[in-house]
């Protein structure tokens, strides 16, 4: 069964710690607990999105610097 | 040639505060804004409207290209940057006046100087502004560096050439973290700026922020007295003040003098604020550094001299000197801005955008309310967390506070956290009443005082 891992707040999301750097995760790589998957930016101020589910990378459902909701989906794991 | 269409290349409180200077002088607007902005008061008060780009600021209100088009499509014939995004990138000022159109603000060379702290301290110290005790310019030996470290005294700051809004600064107790510390501050400075230059200064405790605004056509420069800045959060203000609570009459003369002779030094024209750290124990002032820009708090400048800054960076923007002699300036009675943001300051300041379900605006006499708020409006969450600056005047600062007080009972902003409570608290507390504090008071205060900034405190 797929987990998904959702935006805990509205904001912009990012996938990488800083627009130099790589990515927190890829496709395929392993996701533990408590791992930083991303970062959602709320008026300035940043947010870490933390798996609460262990598993492997499936998709990225939203991009680096995209806006997202609250609740919205960011990343399927399996 | 005086401004007939004006792009305005920002957002929020400022974008609306500009297009209303703009309106009473006969100009049309051009508001600019991001796919998240579409909704926004600014948009809805401005003659026309631009998209130019999705919300990320980087692609949006960033983005030179795209605002450069918006002017040529819209006929635009001059751009306002207001405060943050590009307002103080040389570049975009270069580009503007390339492109044919006037820019509000100064020419891009003095922003140049004025925004690298090496050669802002270098043009203050030849104009004859006390500067804070520290290096001439760039470090670059370390010998010389441990030299002038031992000559102006420990605790001393490092600081990044190319830094700004607090990043890049390390400070040494002795010389042991002095050696430990600069080829770290030197290696993060070429990281984060790209270029590791550095410079020292001596750390001035308890001091005081105090600003000067200036106005200048280019030839003659005024000044519209000071402002306090001095209770700020992680270095944002917080609450400000015109004038300051702690200068003497002399002191002010000698302050507000030493900003005009730097701005004429480097033949300013536009709105600019020269900032100071002021020791209120033993009556010295330093420059540190100038915004070549409107600032959030100019209202309160505003509100002690009748001097309607926005109006004047647009007619001086469309070659009109100066209106003011200096003597003409005068300062009347005492003003207060309070910052009104989108956080809860009773769970750490925590933001939270979300939409206006009810909202009552404060009135009266001395009572001015600059928002971005509507009923009904959803605050976005990719910008800045302002709402608005509540600003009063009254004869005296004990009336102003009383007055503050007042206008704090009748704002009611429904449907997200605000830091109304804070600033309840804050008029109520005896220091600041007094006006005994300084730009590391308010945290110790906050972490003191928490229990007092979750509930609202019903007018009298």
């Amino acid at each position: 069964m797929s987990k998904q891992i959702l935006s805990p707040l509205p904001g912009t999301f990012y996938s990488k710690p800083s627009p130099d750097q790589p990515a927190f995760k890829a496709v395929g790589d392993t996701v533990a607990v408590g791992d930083v998957i991303g970062l959602i930016e709320v008026m300035k101020s940043f947010h870490e999105v933390v798996a609460e589910e262990a598993g492997t990378l499936v998709a990225f459902i939203a991009e680096d610097e995209e806006p997202v909701m609250a609740g919205q989906l960011l990343i399927e794991l399996a | 040639m005086a401004i007939k269409k004006l792009l305005i290349a920002n957002r929020g409180e400022i974008a609306v505060r500009i297009i209303r200077a703009a309106q009473e002088l006969g100009i049309a607007t051009v508001q600019v804004h991001s796919a998240a902005d579409a909704d926004s008061l600014a948009v809805k008060m401005a003659d026309e409207a631009v998209l130019i780009g999705p919300p990320i600021a980087s692609k949006s209100y960033l983005n030179i290209a795209n605002i450069l088009k918006a002017a040529a499509e819209t006929g635009a014939d001059a751009v306002h940057p207001g405060y943050g995004f590009l307002a103080e990138n040389a570049d975009f000022a270069d580009a503007v006046e390339a492109a044919g159109l006037i820019w509000v603000g100064p020419k891009g060379d003095a922003i140049r100087v004025m925004g690298d702290k090496v050669a802002a301290r270098v043009a203050a110290e030849a104009a004859g502004v006390p500067v804070v005790p520290g290096s001439d310019g760039r470090i670059d030996d370390p010998v010389h560096a441990r030299n002038i470290a031992l000559a102006i005294g420990f605790p001393v700051m490092i600081k990044a050439a190319a830094g700004g809004g607090g990043r890049g600064i390390r400070i040494a107790y002795d010389m042991e973290e002095f050696d430990r510390l600069m080829p770290q501050a030197s290696a993060e400075a070429k990281a984060a700026f790209g270029d590791g230059g550095l410079y020292m200064e001596k750390v001035i405790e308890r001091a005081r922020h105090i600003e000067v605004q200036i106005l200048g056509d280019g030839t003659n420069v005024i000044h519209c007295f000071e402002r306090e800045c001095s209770l700020q959060r992680r270095r944002q203000k917080v609450w400000e003040e015109a004038p300051s609570a702690a200068l003497p009459q002399a002191m002010r003369e000698k302050l507000c003098a030493s900003a005009v002779a730097l701005a004429k030094a480097v033949n300013y024209r536009g709105a600019g604020t020269l900032e100071y750290l002021y020791d209120d124990a033993s009556g010295h002032f330093f420059f540190i550094e100038m915004n070549t820009r409107i600032q959030v708090e100019h209202p309160v400048t505003e509100m002690i001299t009748g001097i309607d800054l926005v109006r004047e960076m647009l007619r001086i923007a469309g070659g009109e000197p100066l209106r003011y002699t200096q003597d003409q300036v005068r300062l009347t009675g005492h003003a207060i801005e309070v910052r009104i943001c989108a956080e809860d300051p009773a769970l750490g300041f925590k933001p939270g955008p979300g939409t206006i379900t009810s909202l009552k605006v404060p009135g009266g006499p001395g009572v001015r309310f600059d928002t971005l708020l509507y009923q009904g409006y959803t605050v976005p969450p990719f910008y800045d967390s302002l709402l608005g600056k509540l600003i009063v005047w009254d004869e005296t600062r004990a009336m102003a506070i009383t007055r503050m007080t007042r206008a704090l009972g009748e704002l009611e902003v429904g449907g997200l956290p605000t830091t109304k409570p804070l600033h309840q608290a804050l008029a109520r507390d005896a220091g600041v009443q007094a006006g005994q504090f300084h730009t590391r008071w308010l945290e110790p205060w906050l972490e003191q005082n928490a229990d007092k900034l979750g509930e609202e405190i019903k007018a009298p």
